[in-house]
This record gives C-alpha cells, structure tokens and sequence, in this order.
C-alpha cells in the first residue's frame, strides 16, 4: 500500500500561496479556514526561503494520540483522516499538532470550538453519501485517482504529494540535478553554502 | 512613406557587432554555472542552523511570514509533543494509579477497621450544625464536583473504555456530553466553590490543637479523642486543598473554557496540564472525604442531610465545638418546627 506524503521543496517555493487557493476552492472549506498556510522565513533577507504547510499526514500522528474522542484513524493509504461526528471541539489536536493543521469553526459565543477541521489530503472523510462527505470534509480526489489540488496546482512544482518513495525519489533526482550532496535540509557546511538562491551582488 | 535612415548614428553597428561577439565569448563562463563548485562561490548561504534553531524553538523572528490570518504558529511547533508526552506518559497513567490507589486504601482500611460507630449511645437531642444555605451549597457544589470529575474523567480515559464497548454512535453522544458538561457545569462550579470556600473560612483557620490531632493520626493512634472544634485538622487539609489545588484547577480550567481571551496555544497546554494534575489529585481526595462522610462514620451524613448532628456524635467527633454549643441542643422531636426558620447557625469561630 501506499504511504501518502506531502513535500515542499523550499527551493522552489515562491511563495505564491496557489496552494492555499486550491485547497479553499477544492473543498469548500468553510469561511475562516485555511487548510493549508505558506510560512516565510527571513523574508525580505538574502536567505528567504518559503515553505507551504498543511497536515502532514504523520506516521505517528500526535493528533491521534491525544484525541479524547478517539475520532481520527488512519486510511490504508497513510492519511489521517477524522470524524466529524466524533469531534467534539476541544482542541486537543491542536495544541499536539506541531504544524497547526487542526483548526476550528469559530460561530459560537466565548470562543467555543466548532467540529475540527483540516486537510484531508483531498480524501474526504467517513459519510454516508458522497454529498455529505463533500459538504464535511470536502473533495475526494483520491477516491478519483487524483492527487491533491494543492500539489497538482503547484506552478514550480514544489509542493509534491503522493507515495512517499516516488515522492522522495523525485526529490533525490533534483538534489542530484542541483548538485546538493543532500539537498536541502541538512546543516553540514556544504549545504549551508549550497544554494540556488542567487546572489547577484556576490557575483564577482 | 518612406523611412529615412538616421546615418548618422550608423557608427554604431559594429559597436553592437562587437558586444555581441564578446558576449558569445562570455557565453561558456554562463554555462559553467551548473557546475555546483562554482555556483557555491557566489550563492548566498542557505538558511542557517540559527533560523532552524528559531523554528524549533517556538520563536518566530521579526521576519517570519504566516499567510494563514490571525495565524500565531510557527513553522514547526515542537511544544505541542512535550504536552503530548507529559500528558499521555505521566499525568493520564499516573491519575489513574493515584485514583485506584485511594480506592484500593479505603477498601483496605474499612476491612481493617470497618465503619466508626459512634462510642456513647445517642443522647437522642441534636445540634444544629449545617444551616440550609450550607447543606445546599455543600450539595450543589458536591453535585457539580462529581458530574466534573465524571465527565473530566471520560474526557481522559473513556476513549480506552467506551468507545470499543459502546461503538461510535452510543461513544459519540457520551463524550459530546462530557464536553459540554465540563464546560458549562465548570464555571459555576468555579463560582459556588469560591462562595463556600469563603462560607466556611473561619471555621477552618489552623489552631493549635490541630498539630495534636495530626501527630494522633485523627485519633487512629494512640487511646483517646482528640480536640477538634468544629472542623476537625483533617477536615481543615481538605478545605485547604480546595482553596490551593481547587482554585488553582478553577482558573485553569477558565483558561482553557474560554479561549476567546487571546490567550495562546502554549498558555493552553500548560493550563491542561495543571488542570488535569490538580483534578485527579482533588478526585483522589475526593473519594477519601466521601467514605469518611458517608460510609466510614456513623452520624455524619445526617448532619449534612438534615443539618442536625447528635449530641453523641458532636462529642466524640468535635468536642471543642460541642462545649460552645451544648446549650443549643434541642430534642429530635423539636427539630421540624424550628428547622425551617433557618436560625442562625450556632457555630464556633
């Protein structure tokens, strides 16, 4: 079976926020929710780098760990989807998420949390009629064989969703491409000074 | 129309012809930019180990972009798995053995000693002990503590128990209503809690005689009663208990009930934290001063049913308090007419 994984390539993000656009637009998500965030770090600097953030569908999902209601699971495919009949709006999985993906409806007085909500990895959640699903979770894209819209929108292709091998795979040939001993992430001095960033100014 | 040719500026093609040619020349140095070596002399740094450390840190620097709005998250929010572990690993095991270990001693302890009957016979006369304004303050704010304590329970461990039991359906209803009972019956059990606690403040002052009846156990070591006055020293912890760990799990659990204050995500987690700590220690507590109240004495669920206690009773239990108020007492057929006037409370300091 499949092991479902989102990945920003930083280096390629251009802080477009198309994602979050899809995602809002794919499933209807309801107003005041944002499933899917595009952080910037040192923006304005030389060493900007962007990167989008959403659920990231955990091995061992802390969300889970601590829902008191016991209503998140995870699909076959890795996905951690929840049940919205379970939910009961006591943020938990929010303050264990380390991502703030979990997020929540606020319409009632003093603050009360509506039912938790956030990226399904376009996989819907448990209905009983695809309408329901849809006016609950949103798409199911995955049901239709179809990624993510986030991911399938992404102009740089940097947003990449999908098995995680082939996922990771696909980002192993680019580190290859750019030359990276080991891409992006780590803090070894090559990387550090390994960048595509470019730096006209230091072109000597 | 004809175009007129502007000769005099024609000087300046071989011009272009020769930047041209210099920059075909130039073209390989363009080229050699996809070797990795060269293009590292003069690419600028890649985020750096401090930014990373910022990330992990919970911080977010003055140039730190959300596009989510009203976002307060930082890129990585590491905190959320030291509340995971302290909440999974310690506090929800560790209630549950502070919880099972008081039931277990106060089984233990009623097969040793059994039920407290009272030494003398009963004088048949009473003491009017706790008024009506007490005893429903005692009962509402003991009713809420319950349903709390209940309910907070199943919100910790009903999800092992229940939910493969009971199935979704029956599951989701029982934890919904866990939720909303905390959350509303929770205030105004804040606010009964700080009425009753400033009801029987005087009452529960330390005195001297109340080292005494620690160093006798309460009267379980050693021959003979210990003085007490109206409340007894452990009587007194448990007040005291509620006035720390119970306005402390109050203010706490407001915290975490109206999160409309701006208060953050990681004031949150702590206050759960201590909440959670606070009430199952006060629920573990809870269960020793309900055996004692109940099943464990004989004589004193009836002063808080009727607000009457017998002489006997008050002699053996609190006789300090006896001495002020023997005067009062009044016989057990009396009690009916006077009881419903409420008259002041005959207590002691």
């Amino acid at each position: 079976m499949a092991q479902m994984k989102f990945m920003c390539d930083a280096e390629r993000c251009i802080e477009c926020n198309a994602c979050v656009t899809a995602c809002k637009n794919a499933n209807e998500v309801e107003w005041g929710i944002q499933r899917r965030r595009v952080v910037t770090l040192n923006d304005g600097e030389p060493e900007e780098v962007s990167i989008s953030v959403a659920c990231m569908h955990c091995d061992d999902a802390p969300c889970m760990a601590v829902c008191p209601t016991d209503c998140f699971y995870k699909t076959d495919d890795g996905i951690v989807l929840h049940d919205k009949d379970l939910c009961i709006g006591c943020g938990y999985c929010l303050y264990a998420c380390p991502f703030g993906a979990p997020q929540f409806p606020k319409q009632n007085a003093f603050g009360e949390r509506g039912k938790m909500d956030k990226c399904t990895f376009c996989a819907g959640g448990p209905a009983d009629s695809p309408e329901e699903e849809y006016a609950k979770y949103g798409a199911n894209r995955i049901a239709e064989g179809k990624l993510p819209l986030c991911a399938e929108m992404c102009s740089t292709k940097a947003l990449l969703a999908g098995d995680a091998q082939t996922v990771a795979d696909i980002f192993r040939q680019r580190v290859v491409q750019r030359g990276h001993e080991d891409g992006a992430w780590s803090g070894n001095p090559r990387a550090d000074a390994d960048s595509l960033a470019y730096d006209a100014s230091q072109q000597g | 129309m004809t175009m007129s040719i502007p000769w005099q500026f024609l000087w300046r093609l071989p011009l272009l012809a020769l930047m041209l040619v210099v920059g075909l020349a130039l073209a390989p140095g363009v080229e050699a930019q996809a070797d990795p070596d060269r293009e590292a002399a003069f690419a600028v740094p890649a985020v750096d180990a401090d930014t990373w450390r910022l990330v992990r840190s919970g911080e977010t620097g003055p140039n730190y972009r959300d596009s989510r709005f009203g976002s307060d998250y930082n890129l990585v929010n590491a905190a959320g798995q030291t509340w995971r572990e302290i909440r999974n690993r310690w506090v929800s095991p560790f209630g549950l053995i502070a919880i099972g270990a008081m039931l277990v001693m106060i089984a233990v302890f009623y097969a040793i000693f059994g039920r407290k009957k009272l030494d003398e016979p009963r004088s048949g006369r009473k003491l009017l002990r706790w008024s009506v304004v007490e005893r429903s303050l005692h009962w509402s704010v003991a009713t809420l503590f319950i349903l709390l304590a209940l309910s907070g329970l199943n919100i910790l461990y009903g999800k092992h128990v229940f939910h493969p039991l009971f199935g979704d359906g029956a599951w989701g209803a029982m934890i919904a209503a866990s939720k909303q009972v905390h959350n509303y019956l929770g205030p105004i059990f804040g606010i009964l809690l700080v009425i009753i606690l400033a009801k029987f403040f005087l009452r529960n002052l330390p005195r001297r005689h109340d080292l005494t009846w620690f160093r006798k156990g309460g009267g379980l070591i050693g021959k003979g009663h210990v003085d007490a006055g109206f409340a007894n020293a452990g009587e007194k912890v448990w007040y005291w208990l509620l006035v720390t760990a119970g306005l402390t799990v109050v203010v706490s659990g407001f915290v975490l009930d109206f999160p409309n204050y701006g208060q953050g995500r990681d004031t949150m987690m702590w206050a759960n934290v201590i909440h959670a700590v606070g009430a199952l220690g006060l629920t573990a507590v809870a269960l020793g001063h309900i055996y004692i109240g109940t099943l464990g004495t004989e004589g004193s669920l009836e002063g808080m049913a009727t607000g009457y206690v017998d002489e006997a009773w008050a002699k053996e239990h609190h006789n300090l308090w006896y001495e002020e108020v023997k005067d009062q007492a009044v016989a057990e057929e009396q009690i009916g007419d006077e009881a419903e006037g409420d008259s002041p409370a005959p207590r002691s300091g």
